[in-house]
């Protein structure tokens, strides 16, 4: 088995053992794995509305784990993706309620607005680190706080105590009466193809461009990349940076695709940090995103159909996708135990 | 409101609210120190506030006012266990110890949500009936000054916080047993030739940080919110992360940080009845404790103050 066959096994793995240690949970607690996991699948598959809902949940995921998986491959852990798409979210909301341009200006506008929050909100910790050397992991864990209570108050003082920012003008909006008519009236919306042009944006930078090699390089090695006269501490900021406009992007389609508007959030939203889950499955690559979003974006929406079809709460899928993550950081057995056995027949 | 009166307010609330955070990054130090990165804190806390309040509400018939006391030691051994998990997988699989550590806060949100569904068929539990109760300490709490502001009306697990923190900096710092862990973080294979079993103290470390994050979140859960739901905890485990940090990985250090971090939470919540703090609109006192805790990170510890292993797994043989 070579060394790339074994990369592909130990997510596929990971993700098996994640599905049968959560059959194991519903079965211990009771339930019914097997009514469960078929409510899952009908959650998903189960008609052209699930469809498409399952598709706009992707959306999201795609862009998040973008987002962790760019900064961690210059050696940084973005937490804060989560309040990245919190800025994201309310400055494209913001953009679409507040200004009435035609649609050419007013939605690129909009997504703008979003990207740029999004990198603003990560400058800050990339430049804590970069130069000061403060652990990025702390700064943004803290700066997801201020962004959502930031977020709440500004949406307070722009609706005049309300709890919503207001339905955004038709020409901010990504919705689609074409996905629409296909899906039954879901709120897939073209957000999709932004999504994927990311992960081609990502790809491109990453493997093709100067910037992306010192930003791999910097992640590799900080003191060899400095010998080598790259500007470790431009790196770390620039990853950061393009790190938070992924995830604004990805505040931008809720903003302008699913919910049309920005409201006060009691909680943090999940999506930012069910992103460092796609991005571990998805090994860090472009590619390997898209199988790690399309995965938990699909689980997360499925599992909604759970408790009326199985009755099983909601909270199984989201241990499976921990159960998932946990896997694939212990890949150092699951490869330790497909070596042996791969010796074990090559002896023979 | 004299300003003695202020700080006979404040001060105790901000010790009420700092002793979930001085267990748990306690639990921390004990980690880390031994060379294992745990930012699964908030997860294994969510468990004990969650371990703690179902204790609590199924056994309160049985133990009366003692009740938060057990679900206290229920609480601090599901948590343990549950860091049995981090540490196998860091440990002796040699798993990226943040990445592990997030799937253990995954979890333990996930496992204890799934739990309160199943058993109360809601998304909250009931309020308990039994909380942590205040009472006076006596011959302390007659000093003057001093007595109102530490001793009165004070929660017996304030003390008891407040005694392991000291126990913990005696512990790491006075025994054997504290000197091996302090190796075993900073130069694993240099304590490994001395004889030391690192996989062992690591394990212990880990174990004992899961316990005291199960203390921390039995007393939040128990004297705070007195019931548990999605948003009990809510980033407290990361508040004592930072502490911790904040704290420079020494136990009184991170009894200090918490004291402080929890004094900006006590101001957030109460500040609106102390006079000028009212004035102040209420966004600026949520956020203190956060601005509070990047511009200390920034700008009290610089680099290099982590236990130098922290974050490298220990393999033999390997230079």
């Amino acid at each position: 088995m070579s060394n790339r066959v074994i990369n592909i096994l130990v997510p596929v793995i990971s993700v098996i053992l994640g599905l049968l240690v959560g059959a194991v949970i519903m079965l211990v607690s009771g339930y019914d794995p097997v009514k469960g996991y078929i409510a899952l699948w009908n959650g998903i598959f189960g008609d052209a509305y699930n469809m498409g809902e399952t598709v706009r949940q992707i959306t999201p995921y795609l862009l998040s784990g973008l987002a962790v998986a760019f900064a961690f491959r210059t050696g940084l852990f973005n937490i804060g993706v989560e309040g990245q798409l919190i800025v994201g979210w309310f400055a494209a909301a913001y953009v679409g309620v507040a200004f009435d341009f035609p649609m050419y200006i007013h939605l690129p506008l909009a997504i703008l607005a979003a990207a740029v929050a999004g990198g603003l909100w990560a400058f800050i910790p990339g430049l804590l680190k970069a130069k000061l050397q403060v652990h990025e992991v702390i700064v943004t864990i803290m700066m997801n706080y201020i962004a959502l209570h930031t977020t709440n108050a500004l949406i307070k003082v722009m609706s005049d105590g309300g709890d919503n920012t207001g339905t955004i003008h038709a020409s901010a909006s990504l919705k689609s009466a074409f996905f629409e008519s296909m899906t039954d009236f879901s709120r897939l919306h073209y957000g999709i193809f932004i999504a994927i042009a990311m992960v081609v944006v990502m790809w491109f930078i990453l493997e093709k461009t100067t910037t992306g090699f010192e930003l791999k390089s910097v992640g590799f090695n900080q003191h060899a990349s400095q010998y080598a006269g790259m500007n470790v501490q431009k790196n770390i900021i620039l990853s950061m940076v393009i790190s938070g406009v992924f995830a604004g992007l990805a505040g931008a389609m809720e903003a302008l695709g699913t919910f049309q508007y920005a409201s006060i959030k009691s909680g943090f939203t999940g999506i930012g940090f069910d992103g460092i889950a796609v991005a571990l499955l998805g090994a860090n690559t472009p590619l390997g995103i898209i199988f790690g979003a399309t995965l938990f974006g699909a689980l997360k929406y499925g599992a909604l159909n759970m408790p009326n079809e199985a009755g099983i709460p909601v909270e199984i899928v989201s241990i499976v996708i921990a159960i998932i993550i946990f896997f694939v950081a212990c890949g150092y057995v699951i490869r330790y135990f497909l070596e042996k056995t791969n010796k074990k027949k090559e002896a023979k | 409101m004299s300003f003695l009166e202020v700080l006979y307010f404040i001060i105790p609330s901000a010790i009420f609210y700092a002793a979930p955070l001085i267990f748990t990054a306690i639990g921390g130090v004990f980690s880390e120190r031994s060379g294992v990165v745990n930012i699964g804190l908030e997860g294994l806390m969510v468990m004990g506030a969650f371990i703690g309040i179902l204790f609590n509400l199924m056994f309160v018939d049985t133990f009366g006012s003692m009740t938060p006391w057990y679900a206290l030691i229920a609480a601090m051994l599901a948590s343990g266990l549950f860091a049995v998990m981090h540490a196998v997988a860091t440990i002796s699989f040699r798993a990226d110890q943040t990445i592990s550590g997030v799937a253990i806060n995954m979890l333990g949100v996930a496992i204890a949500l799934f739990s309160v569904k199943m058993i109360y068929g809601k998304g909250q539990t009931d309020y308990i009936q039994e909380r942590f109760i205040r009472d006076d300490i006596p011959y302390l709490s007659e000093i003057p000054i001093l007595g109102p502001m530490f001793f009165k009306d004070v929660y017996g697990t304030s003390i008891l916080a407040l005694i392991v923190a000291l126990l913990a900096w005696f512990v790491i710092y006075k025994t054997p047993f504290g000197l091996r862990l302090r190796a075993v973080g900073e130069h694993p294979m240099a304590a490994d030739t001395m004889g030391v079993n690192v996989t062992k103290m690591r394990y212990i470390a880990v174990i004992l940080s899961g316990a005291l994050a199960g203390i921390g979140g039995a007393v939040y859960s128990q004297s705070i919110s007195g019931e548990f739901s999605h948003s009990t905890i809510n980033g407290q485990g990361f508040m004592a992360l930072a502490a911790m940090i904040f704290g420079k990985w020494h136990p009184l250090g991170a009894l200090g940080a918490a004291l402080f971090f929890g004094f900006a939470q006590a101001l957030s919540i109460v500040g609106g009845e102390i006079p000028y703090i009212d004035k102040v609109p209420s966004y600026f006192l949520h956020i203190l404790p956060y601005v509070l805790t990047i511009l200390a990170i920034a700008g009290f510890i610089g680099k290099a103050n982590a236990p130098k292993a922290s974050g490298v797994p220990y393999i033999k043989g390997k230079r």
